[in-house]
């Protein structure tokens, strides 16, 4: 039960049911889709670098709540941020979600993200959680492919 | 004596385990059906006793297997009621089955600007043999709809039989919606177009007796592992005259009659098309399961699982935002759903919690789906095992789903 609790925090729930910056950035310098056959989740994140810095994000898909808050939250960490760090908070929010409950992870970097800290326990999970990123990196990094979460 | 599924329960040890320290709660049998000890025990004694290759071995132990191998040919010509045995091809498992016959029956066939008809409820691997065959030789798919409740349009597909039609493949029961197809008068339709007719009957041989004899089709196809019999093996029916003419699908040994570097000659129905050495084990397992649902009877199986889907049909309604994917009249085992607001991903995370199993996703049926304008379902299906209890859970289950996204 509480790892349920865990999973679905009400921060999660809150952004699945009113995801932020839902929708498609205007001039956007990079967008990527991605999907994931297992569940049906398909996302596309649009992204405006200006400068180095990522002035804006947006994604539109349909997923279940993990991915969804996921997203939503990802584009508010990750916007105004210059390039390399939305490419460290990826990196860390891949170890927060992966790397198993014994192992310390530094929530204060993660600031809002460490609410998903609770995806660890639920292993066919944590691909909802990280398609957001994936896909972001990808279209940060300029690639048309579909990004999967293998 | 009166089926009784409590007691039937009782011959799966599965339902010993605990799933998240709860009772399992397993509804997700046409995925794949659990084990009974009969299966179990038979594969066991036989690597115990009996095991060696099969066919031409000239001791008594290979005799012995040749024995148990050939003997489930046997069992699955009665449980389809074939004609005969040697029009029982093992095979992996339906896809491989279907797989076969577009290769074989297929190839030979269907040429450019020919078409293969299948439904709109098609599992993926009743879809893709098809339009991959359809490539090759420039022929076209074409596809009979269904209506909102996921029942067959029989006039449509009727309409679709045209003299360019080579070949029909249609599910016998879909596994994504449950639907129950009217398979002797879509035949009786094809038949009178000259069509000749392949069943998908994976999802439809766990619930009910199969007469392929009734029902006039060319070919059935279905897996052992989804009829309580091990995974990896399979069984395509085929009618003689069919599998006569047809050319060898896999090539190597057992499917020849002679081999010299000029040319090779092709052994008799079945073999013909039972290249290597097959799952033997798998094989005397699926022999074991056939025996097992026969004891028990179909006919009566088929008569709890009614009683049970309607129960449950009713039940899942109380849920409220809860909608059925898949309302067909005639329905076997499958409950397709979604709840309003909640991802079935999000459902089958929390009804695991509470030990309860359901398949979640597209079920291997995009294109279904789509007509239901859902990026996928929660699926509870049922089989002979389940009781009324397993209904309830998934009940009180879905409040919780529900109770936890209320927060």
């Amino acid at each position: 039960m509480s790892e349920l609790r865990e999973l679905y925090q009400t921060v999660i729930l809150d952004h699945n049911n009113s995801p932020r910056n839902f929708g498609n950035v205007e001039n956007a310098t990079g967008r990527a889709a991605g999907h994931n056959p297992l569940c049906g989740d398909q996302i596309e994140v649009s992204v405006r670098v200006v400068d180095g810095v990522v002035k804006d994000l947006r994604f539109e898909g349909s997923g279940c709540a993990i991915s969804t808050a996921s997203a939503s939250i990802m584009t508010q960490a990750v916007k105004d941020k210059p390039l390399e760090n939305a490419f460290a908070l990826f990196e860390r929010f891949h170890q927060l979600v992966t790397t198993s409950s014994e192992q310390a992870i530094d929530s204060e970097a993660l600031g809002k993200l460490a609410v998903f800290g609770g995806v660890r326990e639920f292993p066919v999970r944590v691909k909802c959680a990280t398609l957001p990123w994936h896909t972001l990196k990808n279209a940060l990094e300029g690639t048309s492919d579909v990004a999967k979460t293998e | 004596m009166a089926f009784n599924a409590e007691i039937a329960r009782k011959d799966f040890p599965i339902f010993e385990e605990k799933m998240r320290g709860k009772p399992l709660v397993f509804l997700d049998s046409a995925a794949s059906a659990q084990k009974p000890r009969a299966v179990i025990d038979a594969m066991a004694r036989f690597y115990s006793t009996s095991y060696a290759n099969i066919h031409r071995g000239v001791y008594e132990l290979s005799e012995r297997a040749t024995g148990a191998f050939e003997g489930t040919r046997e069992k699955a010509r009665a449980f389809l009621n074939a004609p005969e045995a040697r029009e029982i091809v093992f095979v992996r498992g339906t896809t491989e089955a279907i797989n076969l016959v577009a290769a074989t029956f297929g190839r030979t066939h269907i040429g450019a600007d020919d078409e293969v008809l299948i439904t709109h409820m098609e599992h993926h691997s009743n879809i893709v043999p098809w339009q991959l065959l359809c490539e090759e030789k420039g022929a076209r798919l074409r596809v009979a709809p269904i209506d909102d409740r996921g029942a067959l349009d029989v006039e449509a597909f009727g309409k679709l039989l045209t003299p360019r039609t080579k070949l029909a493949a249609i599910s016998h029961v879909s596994n994504a919606l449950g639907t129950v197809n009217p398979v002797s008068e879509l035949v009786e339709l094809a038949h009178a177009a000259g069509v000749p007719v392949l069943i998908d009957g994976a999802q439809a041989v766990p619930h009910q007796a199969v007469d392929v004899q009734a029902l006039g089709c060319d070919f059935y196809a279905f897996s052992s592992h989804k009829v309580f019999g091990p995974s990896g093996v399979g069984v395509l029916w085929g009618k003689a005259e069919h599998l006569e003419a047809m050319p060898p699908y896999q090539s190597g040994g057992e499917m020849i009659l002679t081999v010299s570097f000029e040319g090779s000659t092709w052994n008799e129905i079945p073999h013909k098309f039972e290249a290597g050495t097959p799952d033997i084990g798998g094989v005397v397992g699926l022999g074991a399961a056939l025996d097992y649902v026969t004891g028990l009877g179909l006919d009566a199986i088929s008569a709890h699982e009614s009683e049970l889907l309607a129960y449950a049909s009713q039940a899942l309604e109380t849920v409220r935002g809860l909608r059925l994917i898949g309302t067909a009249p005639h329905k076997a085992s499958v409950l397709s759903f979604v709840l309003d607001g909640i991802h079935p991903h999000d459902i089958g995370t929390i009804l695991d919690q509470e030990g309860i199993a359901v398949r979640t996703g597209h079920h291997c049926a995009q294109p279904v789906m789509q007509r239901f304008d859902v990026p996928a379902t929660a699926r509870a299906s049922l089989a002979l095992y389940n009781t009324r209890a397993d209904v309830d859970a998934l009940v009180a289950g879905l409040e919780r789903v529900r109770g936890v996204f209320a927060r």
